[in-house]
C-alpha cells in the first residue's frame, strides 16, 4: 500500500502501514505516571482497586508514599483527590472510564472543576474495545460528560506514545483534566517526534475531497481508511488526530470544512455529545458543510472481542471506509 | 430597631493581628458567638433565601474553632502552617462567613452582600472566592472526603497543621460520608477532626423518621475512630474535646456535637421548617430581641 499523502510533518513509524508493534494506550499514562513521579514530588496518584489494569501500579510500586489506595469508591477517589491536589499537588486518578467520570460525575462537578484543583482522571478501558465485558463496562459517554463541565480539558489519545504525552502536557495545565484510554493493544504508529500539543489537531494525511477527524483507536483505522479509499475508489480523504476534544480546535475544523465541504467524525463513543458533537459545534457556528458522524448511534453494545467488536461496530477501517464512501455521495 | 443592619456592621473593626490571637475568655467567647448568631439572621433576611437553623445551631461550634482551636491567619489566608477548615454541608455557610468576617478574612459589611449577583459570598461556597474558603461544597457528603484528602498530605509530609471538618448528621445518608470514614481510618489520620452537627433535623423531617443513623458513635467506633461527644453548645467542652482530639495521634476523631437548630432564636428553635426559610421583617426584630439586647460586636467593646 502507497503512504504518499502522509503528512512526513507527524514523523509516524515508517512504513506506517507496519507499524513496529501493538501496545495499549494505557500503558503511555503508565510510563508517564513514573516520568513524572520522577520529575517532580508534588506529583501524586491514586486508583480504585483497578491500580494494575490502569497502570498506576507502577507508580505505586515506586513511589509508595504519594499513591492512595481507596478501594472500589470512585465518588471517595475524586473527593481525596481534589483535598490533596489543594495542598499544592497534582494529582492523577485512575479507574475504567464507567465509573470515573461516570460513577463519580458529581464529585468530578463540584469538588474537582468547581474548585478548579489540578486533578487529571484517567479513564482506562474507554469504548467497545473492552471487549467480552459488555455495555457495562464500555464507557460511550465519558467524552460527554465531561466536556461540559467548566474548568476541564478532553483528551483522546490515538495510540500508547500519544498518551504517554498527553498524560505529561496535563501535569502542567494547573486544571482538571479527563483523558481516555482503551485496554486493548493498538498499533504504535505515533512516535516520540510525533507533534502534541493540547487543543491543537494533528493532520495526518493530505486530502481534498473529504476530512475524516477521528480520536482514539479510530485515528489509525481512519488513516488505514483513508489510503483504501484513495486506491480502491478514489476518494481523496484528509486524516484529522482531533486529540483533544476540549478545547476543540475549532480553527482546524473550520479550515477542512471549507476546504472540503464534506467532514466526518469518528469515534468510539455515542455520537451525540462526543467528538461528532463538538465538531458538529463549530461547523454549524462557523463554516457550515455537510457532516457525517460515525460511532455509537443511541444504542447500548454487546459482548464480544474487542477487534470483532469494531469491526461489527464499524470502528475499523474496512466500517470507515465504508461509511465515507456510503456518505460521500450525498454530498451534493 | 434604632439602627439598620448596615451600620451596625460597620461599628466593627476587623481584629488586628497576624497570626489569629485566641481568645480564652469563656464570655467574650459567647459574646462572639452571639453577634455570629445575630449576623447570621441578618444576612439570610437581606438575602431573602437561605438556612437559618443549622447556621445559627453552629454558632457556638465555629466560635470555638475561629476564635480559640485553630492556627490561622486571616491577614494571610494561604499561610502554609494554617490549620484548615473545610465545611461539608455547604448550605450553613452563612455562619462561616460571619465567623470569617468576625475573624477580619474581609470587612463585616460585606456580609449583607450575601447570594447577591457580584458577591463574593456565594449561596454556597466556593473556593477561590472568598479569602479563607478552603472548598467548594454545596452537594452533600463531598467535603468529608476533600478533608481526608487534605489529612492525607499533612499526615504523609508530616506537617503540624490539622484538618477540621465540619459535616451534618442529615449528609451521613449519602454513602461517600461513609467512604470516607473508612479510609480515614485505614490511612490512621490522627490529624483529622470531624465535627458533626447533630441537630437531628433535615429537610423532610427528623433524621431519625427520615433515615435512621443511629447509634452514630458506635458506627465510627466500629469504624476505628476516636469518639467524642459534646453539647454543641457548651462552648468550654467544645474546646476541651477539640484540646482531647489534638492529642489523639493514631486515628482519626469524631466529635459529635449535640447542637439545637435555631438556638436562642426562641421561634427557631428545633423547628423543621427552619431549615431553610429565612426570617422575614418582623422574625429578624424577634429574632434579634430572643438573642437580648447585647447587639453590639465584640470589637466594639
Amino acid at each position: 500500500m502507497m503512504a504518499g499523502k502522509i503528512n512526513p510533518e507527524m514523523w509516524f513509524a515508517d512504513p506506517i502501514t507496519a507499524p513496529p508493534s501493538k501496545k495499549p494506550s494505557r500503558d503511555g499514562f503508565g510510563k508517564a505516571l513514573v516520568e513524572l513521579g520522577e520529575q517532580d514530588p508534588n506529583v501524586w496518584a491514586m486508583s480504585a482497586d483497578v491500580s494494575e489494569s490502569t497502570r498506576t501500579h507502577w507508580f505505586a510500586e515506586k513511589f509508595p508514599e504519594r499513591f492512595v489506595q481507596v478501594g472500589v469508591a470512585e465518588q471517595n477517589m475524586a473527593g481525596i483527590a481534589s483535598g490533596i491536589a489543594s495542598c499544592g499537588k497534582t494529582v492523577f486518578i485512575s479507574a475504567y472510564g464507567v465509573f470515573s467520570p461516570g460513577r463519580n460525575w458529581d464529585q468530578v462537578r463540584v469538588s474537582i472543576c468547581y474548585n478548579d484543583v489540578p486533578v487529571h482522571l484517567h479513564g482506562s478501558h474507554t469504548g467497545v474495545t473492552v471487549g467480552p465485558d459488555g455495555a457495562s463496562h464500555q464507557a460511550l459517554e465519558d467524552i460527554a460528560i465531561t466536556r461540559v463541565l467548566p474548568n476541564m480539558t478532553v483528551l483522546a489519545p490515538a495510540d500508547m506514545e500519544e498518551a504517554r504525552k498527553a498524560t505529561l502536557a496535563v501535569a502542567k495545565l494547573g486544571h482538571p483534566s479527563y483523558m481516555r484510554t482503551a485496554r486493548e493493544k493498538l498499533p504504535m504508529f505515533t512516535t516520540a517526534s510525533t507533534p502534541f500539543k493540547i487543543g491543537k489537531a494533528n493532520l495526518c494525511r493530505e486530502g481534498d475531497d473529504a476530512a475524516i477527524f477521528a480520536c482514539g483507536p479510530q485515528v489509525y483505522e481512519s488513516i488505514m481508511a483513508a489510503e483504501k479509499l484513495e486506491h480502491e475508489g478514489g476518494i481523496s480523504c484528509a486524516v484529522i488526530n482531533c486529540h483533544t476534544i476540549k478545547p476543540i480546535d475549532a480553527e482546524a475544523i473550520a479550515y477542512w470544512a471549507k476546504k472540503t465541504g464534506f467532514i466526518v467524525t469518528v469515534e468510539d463513543h455515542q455520537i451525540d455529545g462526543g467528538l461528532g458533537s463538538a465538531v458538529a459545534e463549530v461547523i454549524a457556528e462557523r463554516q457550515p458543510c455537510i457532516l457525517r458522524r460515525h460511532g455509537i448511534r443511541n444504542h447500548f453494545c454487546q459482548s464480544g472481542e474487542p477487534l470483532e467488536l469494531m469491526k461489527h461496530y464499524g470502528l475499523d477501517s474496512e466500517g470507515i471506509a465504508k461509511f465515507v464512501s456510503d456518505n460521500i455521495g450525498k454530498k451534493r | 430597631m434604632t439602627e439598620t443592619p448596615k451600620q451596625a456592621l460597620l461599628d466593627a473593626e476587623p481584629t488586628a493581628g497576624r497570626r489569629m490571637q485566641k481568645v480564652a475568655d469563656i464570655k467574650k467567647l459567647y459574646l462572639i458567638s452571639n453577634s455570629i448568631r445575630q449576623n447570621v439572621i441578618r444576612m439570610l433576611h437581606k438575602a431573602k433565601s437561605g438556612h437559618p437553623a443549622g447556621a445559627i445551631g453552629l454558632a457556638d461550634i465555629f466560635t470555638a474553632l475561629y476564635f480559640n482551636v485553630m492556627n490561622h491567619d486571616p491577614k494571610d489566608p494561604e499561610w502554609q502552617g494554617r490549620d484548615r477548615l473545610v465545611l461539608s454541608n455547604g448550605h450553613v455557610c452563612p455562619v462561616l462567613y460571619a465567623a470569617l468576617a468576625e475573624t477580619g478574612y474581609f470587612p463585616k459589611e460585606e456580609l449583607m452582600t450575601l447570594r447577591q449577583l457580584g458577591s463574593r459570598l456565594q449561596g454556597h461556597p466556593h473556593r477561590g472566592a472568598l479569602p479563607g474558603v478552603e472548598n467548594s461544597s454545596g452537594p452533600l457528603g463531598q467535603g468529608l472526603s476533600v478533608a481526608v484528602g487534605m489529612a492525607l498530605v499533612g499526615k504523609r509530609e508530616r506537617k503540624n497543621w490539622k484538618v477540621y471538618c465540619v459535616c451534618s448528621d442529615g449528609e451521613h445518608d449519602e454513602g461517600q460520608a461513609w467512604e470516607a470514614a473508612l479510609l480515614a481510618s485505614k490511612y490512621k489520620l490522627g490529624n483529622l477532626v470531624m465535627i458533626m452537627d447533630r441537630n437531628n433535623i433535615q429537610i423532610d423531617g427528623f433524621t431519625e423518621e427520615v433515615m435512621p443513623l443511629e447509634p452514630l458513635g458506635e458506627k465510627y467506633r466500629a469504624f476505628g475512630w476516636h469518639v467524642i461527644e459534646v453539647d454543641g453548645h457548651n462552648i468550654e467542652r467544645i474546646i476541651s474535646a477539640c484540646e482531647e482530639a489534638k492529642k489523639v495521634i493514631d486515628r482519626p476523631v469524631m466529635i459529635i456535637a449535640h447542637t439545637i437548630p435555631g438556638k436562642d432564636v426562641s421561634f427557631m428553635d428545633f423547628i423543621v421548617e427552619w431549615h431553610g426559610k429565612p426570617p422575614g421583617d418582623g422574625e429578624m426584630d424577634r429574632a434579634l430581641d430572643s438573642l437580648g439586647t447585647e447587639r453590639k460586636f465584640y470589637g466594639d467593646e
